[in-house]
């Protein structure tokens, strides 16, 4: 049997993955360029007309995408060597493609940094070119003839189209004329998210108060607050708070009524200046499910905590907030998770570690970041259950924050393990809360080295991933969902990851502009459901945040290298596929001779019975199995 | 019901184990247990000692709880039991060994004693005292603690002095239980009967000649088989049967009881086979390597490599040591120690070596069968003994090659084959006897296989009949005293004890059980769960396939090199035979010594290379397998290792969360085909609502579905189902901060002036 992508009904979107896979093999390559073409095909069906064919491109082009430039070039592969090939750059990707082994095929949204290898003097073979650093893990690099300025052209081409806004010009979402079935941008309405959890109740009220973005700039317009606190409470509290993030509602229990909420460190400074308003608010908070102590969760490392009392922030004293426990969670910031994940890219491309391949993870420290998350996490959702209120927050809110609310929901409630629940979570939970994913990412940004930079997001799906994989039947959704999730961060194609902020997003009118990477998922959802899923409803997941069960996620960040088996489909669940397709046809097939069994007329039984009577001896062939 | 002692506290109260109750306060609550109580014995166990009103602790919990109940040594195991009525749930344990019970230790299983502050007892030191608290580590990773305090004086001294010396001190064969459970059992009676079921078309013990020719035949083999040692006349080490190649000589048979006689293991359908020997001895005149050489070469195309697996694998004792440092990050009695090395886990794991040895073991394997597979040539692997690494390796190469022995008899059948006739020395190995001088030979082998089993299995699920399961259960089984499978060093060593030991001298040997007599252990139901639902049998369309068993090549790897051959030159060994002599008496060679290609390539990137031809053709399951050996592909066993650690269950998920769907699935279809089938032979009289019963596993597990099930299942039941999750109790400043480059962590997330507000 050929390898499952080819013959699961899946295979679109298999092949969706495969876009995005850097070498493709001799074998199968023209397998899946039919694929590609297919699909693209599929997925376009509307603007079909509109899409240009390049020859001799062996890609369809999405609609609104064009070419900019081909060029020979040598691409050296890391696995395989120099291969010769053409290189050919559009509007929105890189596309390499060498007869016949070797295809690439990398958004430009992906890339990180262009730079230019070796100099017209240089020698030695292949010392003149590009190198390209990308965004998921892999590194790309071309060697150009000496002579001519043939480097030139495409590096200014790369340059300016791999990061449009450093020469302003439009991010692809915005060049983009793809159309779906499905709007993605109606997948995510806070009134009905929040009538869902059962809001507005008795204790807490829905708030338009930042309808103009004036109480907070980075909140969306919805915020769920006590029914206590005045709108000008409101205000006076935001003075407290680190950008005026003030502790708004994330989620409650339907329950016991226990409330997770997130904002931002409180204004302490040096002089540990105390604030009545915001005192009182917490309390409001408190009393609002009768909680006999509030737990404020400050995820950063106390340490930390203090530091930055001396820029003006800080954290909720003992003495000043009486019914209120504080505990660090000792997540460390942007810069440390930076680095960690450099590391771990070092010891896995383009070659995994060879000697002390353990050591060496756990020096890179990503998995141990990883369980601090979600620990964190995990106490929060602990806490909760318990019936007992949390406040949560790091620094600014944002980050270590959205990780730790979103993760502790996706463990309390079921419907953020669906295939649309989860597209919620992020809707809400980071993209509206106003994580800064245009500075976490860069998007078509060229600096690089800029040190707002940070793959939190990246952290934050792995640990989504790692609940996956403890537990395989609880996630409507599959690992590819999550990949794709994570393709399209960074591939500029659609507007869901685009800026930081909701306010942002209204002023570049994303919304009407640009395509939803819901709209794609959700046109063609089958693709990214989980076959083992059992909902159960009720249900708290606590995945074991322990080293034993945590492992690095192999097929994300070691996709690159052909000697990772990729898997299309996991053997168990290509063996669970296969039994539930023979277990629709035996069924059929039994009905069927039923049917014939009660009808009298003799012809058209003896004829079913016939064929029948082959078929399922020959099945049974296949399924001598030890039970 | 818990007995709680002092303050049920919170998990973040340092450990200790003062107990804040008086004995009084115990007495006025159990006075009335006064009743003798034993566990169910077994046919032929007699109880030594006991003793009452003992606290075992929970060890899943820092908080002081425990149970009370009576603890027994007997010439079994030593028993714990519960003074409380076993809850309902108790009675109805899924997975229940019928030879002992969760409670139950049996005394070869007792790996370690410590007594107060954690102190190592050794057997023979104990004088007059006793501890306080006891804590017993077992060699299937069970940590018992039991605290002696509330016994009388009397009982705690004679119960801790009888463990101690059944436990830790010498003695002898005959005092293994085995012996007197098979006296006192009708098992001999059952046994005979299932002894002649196996023949018929159960595993495969080979102790007999027909055993080793149709295994010969099977693989199409042309060797010759040897009867000469029926009676352990040629050597007691030696197999009472075995095969070596056509050009042994009688006179060479007889030399040196066996060593440097090259045994056939499997033969390749292109006719070139494996061979191993125990290494030839130094000292001769003759020319027994050379004559022994040719003899392998002979058996196909004039080709041979050896390979010394002394030189290239580890040792016995580096086994034994990295083995011993792995097993105890997973011997756990301390909540809090475990979760602070947690933050140390692999570069620990790295440490010590384990995985490691496990990855070499592979590789050498993978190595052996790039020589048969692509090269067609001989291969003779030999070591000091020729009975440890060198039945972990032929065993290796013949599951990755050999289909037939990824189903569960034959996988049987290859312990039977390259283990146990093979003589690989599991009483030395095992050293249940704690004979002094055998302490060095003590060294878990038979395990780092199964470790090497299991990472096949890991990586090609749906190749493998058994399960995870059954490998652990087997793994465990090692340390029952009741299977003659393990409880010898070699076929002379068990013929003759078990002659001697016969209640009726003059008739047959005493009949014990193999562990292969599943039913002494498990129940039907129980045995279920040894099968693996992925597994598929190859379809069966080619009827000489199966008769022969032999795997079908045609899917096989066909790499261009293989293609090339030796050219069958007469005269290509011979020439070279004299060279060989001298490098062979002259050091033994850790690389391969005649290879087509004169000098080989490094081996390590030749075995990548041929991996990742293999690789690139589409996988067949029925097929060759090779493991991948990088970084990330080499993982810890975690159903045997952490199955018993609270903290690190997976409540309600786990693997067996998506198998035990895949299992309700086939049995769905199983049942549809059952009807299916009926249909077609009552087709005229219509039943429309007959449907046969048939239990299966699926439906065992299906049933199962409905009680939650752990990633420790099935060895422990969610009795114990806490919905309070385990939260590491160390999560104090990870010592990643320091050395960290330049002050990352104390900088402020957006760095700029502007944070400052």
């Amino acid at each position: 049997m050929a390898r499952a992508v080819f013959s699961s009904p899946n295979a679109a979107a298999a092949a969706n993955i495969l876009v995005n896979f850097a070498v493709l093999h001799i074998a199968t390559w023209s397998r899946k360029s039919q694929f590609n073409s297919a699909l693209m095909c599929f997925r376009t069906a509307a603007a079909s007309r509109e899409s240009l064919k390049m020859e001799p491109l062996a890609v369809t082009l999405l609609p609104g995408e064009e070419r900019v430039i081909d060029k020979d070039i040598m691409y050296i592969c890391p696995f395989s060597g120099p291969v010769k090939g053409k290189v050919f750059i559009t509007n929105y990707r890189l596309y390499f493609k060498s007869d016949p082994s070797v295809t690439l095929n990398v958004p430009l949204g992906a890339i990180g940094r262009v730079e230019k290898m070796g100099g017209a003097s240089s020698r030695g073979e292949n010392s003149y070119g590009l190198d390209i650093t990308c965004k998921d893990m892999r590194n790309l690099r071309f060697a150009l003839k000496q002579e001519g300025h043939s480097r030139r052209d495409i590096f200014d081409i790369l340059f300016r189209y791999a990061f449009p806004l450093s020469h302003g010009l439009l991010l692809f979402a915005y060049l983009s004329q793809e159309k779906y079935e499905e709007n993605g941008w109606s997948v995510y309405k806070p009134m009905e998210e929040f009538r869902r959890q059962g809001l507005p109740t008795d204790k807490w009220r829905i708030t338009f108060i930042n309808d103009n973005y004036e109480l907070c700039d980075t909140y969306p317009t919805i915020l769920v607050v006590p029914f206590k606190a005045t709108e000008e409470d409101l205000r006076k509290v935001s003075t407290f708070r680190s950008r005026g993030r003030i502790p708004v509602l994330s989620w409650i229990h339907r329950e016991n009524q226990a409330v997770i909420c997130r904002c931002s460190q409180p204004l302490v400074g040096m002089s540990g200046k105390r604030n009545k308003d915001d005192e009182r608010y917490l309390e409001v908070i408190r009393e609002a499910n009768g909680t006999a102590k509030l737990t404020i969760y400050d995820a950063r490392p106390s340490v930390n905590a203090v530091a930055n009392k001396a820029t003006g922030g800080g954290y909720e004293g003992d003495d000043t907030y009486q019914n209120a426990e504080l505990v660090f969670l000792d997540i460390h910031n942007i810069h440390v998770m930076r680095e960690s994940l450099k590391k771990l890219k070092d010891i896995v491309y383009p070659n995994v570690e060879e000697s002390h391949w353990l050591s060496s993870l756990e020096s890179t420290h990503w998995l141990e970041h990883i369980k601090l998350v979600l620990s964190g996490a995990i106490q929060v959702a602990d806490k909760i259950s318990g019936g007992n209120s949390v406040v949560v927050h790091c620094s600014d809110g944002w980050d270590r924050t959205a990780q730790l609310t979103s993760l502790a929901m996706l463990m309390l409630d079921s419907h953020y393990r669906t295939l649309r629940g989860f597209q919620v979570l992020l809707e809400k939970e980071w993209i509206s809360f106003g994580h800064k994913f245009a500075s976490r990412i860069g998007h078509g940004d060229k600096n690089h080295a800029d040190q707002d930079r940070s793959p939190i997001f990246v952290q934050f799906i792995d640990c989504v991933w790692q609940m996956t994989k403890q537990f395989p039947t609880a996630f409507e959704f599959n690992e590819r969902l999550l990949m794709t999730i994570l393709d399209h961060l960074f591939s500029c194609r659609f507007g869901t990851f685009l800026y930081n902020c909701e306010s942002a997003r209204d002023t570049n009118e994303v919304r009407s502009k640009t395509v939803s990477l819901w709209s794609l998922v959700n046109s063609d959802s089958t693709s990214y459901l989980n076959p083992f899923y059992t909902p159960e409803s009720s249900r708290v997941l606590y995945p074991v945040a322990s080293m034993r069960h945590l492992e690095l996620w192999v097929t994300y960040y070691i996709r690159w290298n052909p000697r990772i088996r990729q898997q299309q489909q996991s053997p168990v669940e290509q063996r669970y596929m296969e039994l539930l397709a023979l277990r629709d046809e035996y069924l059929k097939k039994l009905e069927e001779l039923q049917l014939t069994d009660s009808s009298p007329n003799s012809s058209h039984l003896s004829n079913s019975s016939a064929s029948n009577a082959a078929s399922p001896t020959q099945h049974i062939n296949h399924l001598h199995t030890p039970f | 019901m818990l007995s709680s002692l002092g303050s049920a506290g919170g998990k973040s109260a340092k450990p200790s184990f003062v107990s804040y109750v008086t004995p009084e306060e115990i007495k006025s609550e159990k006075e009335p247990s006064r009743k003798e109580k034993h566990p169910d014995l077994l046919p032929g166990e007699v109880v030594f000692c006991s003793a009452s009103t003992v606290l075992k602790y929970t060890q899943d919990d820092l908080s002081q709880r425990g149970v009370f109940g009576v603890l027994l040594c007997t010439n079994f195991r030593v028993s714990f039991v519960s003074d409380e009525a076993p809850t309902e749930e108790m009675v109805r344990t899924l997975f229940k060994n019928k030879l002992y019970g969760e409670n139950d230790i049996p005394l070869s299983c007792v790996d370690n004693i410590y007594g107060d502050k954690r102190k190592l007892i050794t057997g023979g030191l104990v004088k007059n005292k006793y501890p306080s608290k006891m804590i017993i580590h077992c060699k299937d990773l069970r940590v018992f603690q039991f605290s002696l305090s509330f016994s009388k004086e009397e009982d705690a001294k004679k119960i801790f002095q009888g463990i101690v010396h059944h436990c830790l001190e010498p003695k002898s064969l005959r005092c293994l239980f085995a012996f007197s459970y098979c006296e006192n059992t009708s098992y001999p009676g059952s046994y005979s009967y299932c002894r002649e079921h196996l023949r018929k078309k159960q595993t495969v013990m080979f102790d007999s000649v027909e055993d080793w020719t149709q295994d010969m035949k099977r693989t199409k083999g042309n060797c010759r088989v040897v009867s000469e040692n029926s009676n352990f006349e040629l050597s007691p080490k030696l197999p009472q049967y075995f095969i070596v190649p056509k050009n042994v000589s009688d006179e060479d048979l007889t030399k040196y009881q066996g060593k440097g006689l090259p045994m056939w293991c499997w033969s390749h359908h292109s006719g070139c086979a494996l061979f191993k020997t125990a290494s030839i001895p130094l000292v001769q005149e003759d020319n027994v390597c050379c004559r022994m050489l040719t003899a392998v070469a002979h058996n196909h195309l004039y080709s041979v490599k050896t390979e010394d697996l002394s030189d290239t694998l580890p040792t016995v004792q580096d086994i034994l040591l990295s083995y011993n440092r792995f097993k105890q990050f997973f011997l756990i009695d301390n909540t809090t120690e475990f979760w602070m090395s947690d933050m140390k886990w692999f570069s620990s794991l790295d440490n010590c070596g384990w995985l490691d040895i496990i990855r070499q073991c592979l590789q050498k394997a993978v190595e052996v069968v790039e020589s048969l597979e692509k090269e067609n040539t001989n291969v003779l692997i030999m070591e000091e003994g020729g009975s440890d690494l060198c039945c972990v390796v032929s065993s290796l190469v013949q599951l990755m090659l050999d289909p037939y022995y990824r189903t569960l008899l034959g996988f049987q059948s290859l312990v039977q084959k390259e283990w146990v006739a093979g003589g690989h020395a599991f009483l030395d190995r095992s050293n249940h006897l704690h004979l002094k001088d055998k302490v060095e030979s003590q060294s878990p082998v038979f395990l780092l296989f199964l470790e090497c089993v299991w990472q096949l299995q890991q990586q090609h699920g749906p190749a493998f009949q058994f399960s995870e399961t059954y490998l652990t259960v087997l793994s465990d089984s090692i340390h029952v005293p009741v299977f003659t499978t393990f409880l010898f060093n070699n076929d002379g060593h068990r013929d003759s004890l078990l002659r001697a030991e016969s209640p009726h001298t003059q008739r047959s040997p005493l009949n014990c059980p193999t562990v292969w007599d599943w039913s002494v252990q498990f129940d039907c139901k129980a045995q279920d769960l040894f099968t693996n639902p992925l597994y598929t049998e190859k379809p069966k369309q080619d009827t000489s396939v199966r008769k022969s068993y032999r795997p079908r090549h045609l899917r096989q790897l066909s790499l261009p090199s293989s293609a090339f051959k030796t050219p069958p030159k007469k005269g290509f060994f011979k020439d070279e035979a004299d060279n060989l002599k001298k490098i062979l008496g002259v050091k033994r060679l850790s690389r391969w010594m005649l290879s087509p290609s004169s000098d080989s390539p490094q081996t390590s990137s030749s075995v990548r290379e041929f991996y990742e031809a293999w690789q690139t053709k589409p996988l067949d399951y029925h097929g060759l397998l090779l493991p991948c050996l990088d970084g990330p592909s080499i993982r810890v066993w975690m159903q045997r290792y952490l199955r018993w650690i609270h903290d690190v269950q997976i409540l309600g998920g786990g693997p067996v969360a998506m198998l035990s769907k895949v299992s309700e699935i086939l049995g769905e279809v199983q049942e549809l085909q059952r009807q299916l089938d009926r249909h077609g032979c009552t087709l005229t009289s219509n039943h429309k609502g007959a449907r046969p019963r048939a239990k299966t596993a699926a439906a065992v597990i299906a049933a199962r579905s409905s009680v939650r099930l752990s990633s420790s299942f099935p060895f422990v039941t969610s009795r114990n189902w806490s919905f309070k999750p385990a939260i590491p109790t160390s999560l104090l400043q990870s010592l990643m901060v320091t050395g960290m480059a330049g002050n990352l962590a104390d900088r402020e997330d957006d760095g700029g002036p502007e944070s400052l507000v």
